[in-house]
């Protein structure tokens, strides 16, 4: 498909790039969407599990982000204004493992 | 910037520090100035945003469902069997989930293409693609509506369930709905979107940014759906 990246300026003005592209990345998509229905399926468990699931979701994340969202292609000002603040969120989930182990435990002295 | 219609009425002139520069000197720059930063159309941007915002409200719905599972004292119900399905004598466990989730990424991948054609202006196959992409997305609420019934019929309520933990039911009914609500709003805005570039709406101005601002959304309610699928179904 070469005539999709042809008369276009700049990555800035219209998001045009090969449909192989995205054929690749709907296939890895997939793909990583059944290797993380076998971690259920085979029922893996432990730390190999928990890897597993987070893994193949942020590499799903990543794809999705990046090439089907186009944001690999936007600006760097653009990119942090969308990547930066959710790290936020990472710090409020944090902080609620530990609040939550608190309540687990406080629950588990005094009120059963 | 260049022949994009939304961008260059009423702009102050571009300062010419940073034009062309990526990278973190493009940034410095972008930031510094007195002018437009994202370079891209305004409708872009406030799409950006506003999925922004929603990744806040998503991020603190699971959040809050994480911690309440973490402080149950009570066992949380196996979700691979509460989602599992009997299909011709097989017990599948999961398997309503795994084909929801087959049916979003495909619905994701045809709005690509239909981005892809949109700026091609083959807005016969832009419209096409983005109305099945509208079907797989009606086709996912259609099974989430199915699910949520089977679940209602065997007892789960938000304030409780006859399988463990009462959260349970709490976080399936919110996070699920949620999403369930995006997907809903997204499949008339596609539609809507789609009909207007079938009339030929865009044409005069050749401007089809709408295309990609409504996969924006679109990609964006797939994306959620991938933390829901690993942190709520597969934990």
């Amino acid at each position: 498909m070469s005539t999709a990246t042809e008369a276009v300026p700049a990555a800035d003005a219209h998001q045009q790039h090969p449909l192989g592209l995205y054929f690749k990345i709907w296939g890895l998509l997939f793909l990583l969407s059944a290797l993380s229905y076998m971690v259920d399926v085979f029922q893996l468990q432990g730390a190999l599990r928990w890897t597993l699931i987070v893994a193949l979701m942020l590499a799903k994340a990543g794809l999705i982000v990046a090439v089907f969202m186009h944001l690999r292609w936007e600006r760097l000002v653009l990119i942090c204004v969308v990547v930066v603040p959710p790290a936020a969120l990472l710090v409020l989930a944090g902080l609620m493992v530990l609040e939550s182990d608190y309540v687990f435990t406080a629950r588990m002295l005094y009120f059963r | 910037m260049g022949g994009d219609g939304a961008t260059t009425a009423g702009q102050a002139p571009q300062a010419s520090a940073g034009e062309g520069q990526g990278g973190w000197h493009g940034l410095a720059a972008d930031l510094a100035g007195d002018r437009q930063m994202f370079r891209v159309s305004w409708g872009k941007a406030m799409m950006w945003i506003f999925l922004l915002s929603d990744t806040f409200i998503f991020g603190s719905f699971l959040t809050g469902y994480m911690s309440v599972r973490i402080a149950a004292t009570t066992p949380w119900p196996n979700p691979s069997e509460v989602f599992a399905l009997t299909i011709a004598g097989q017990h599948l466990p999961l398997i309503l989930i795994a084909v929801m989730t087959f049916v979003l990424i495909t619905s994701s991948g045809t709005m690509a293409l239909a981005v892809n054609y949109a700026y091609r202006r083959e807005r016969g196959r832009c419209a096409a693609l983005m109305m099945t992409t509208a079907a797989f997305g009606a086709l996912f609420v259609g099974m989430q509506a199915f699910e949520w019934s089977k679940l209602i019929a065997e007892g789960v309520r938000p304030w409780g369930n006859p399988m463990g933990s009462a959260q349970f039911g709490a976080s399936f009914f919110m996070i699920t709905g949620f999403h369930g609500m995006h997907v809903t709003a997204g499949v008339i805005y596609l539609l809507v979107v789609a009909r207007r570039v079938l009339a030929g709406r865009y044409e005069s101005t050749g401007n089809y940014d709408i295309v990609e601002i409504a996969g924006l959304y679109w990609h964006f309610v797939d994306l959620v759906w991938v933390f829901i699928f690993a942190l709520f179904y597969l934990w």
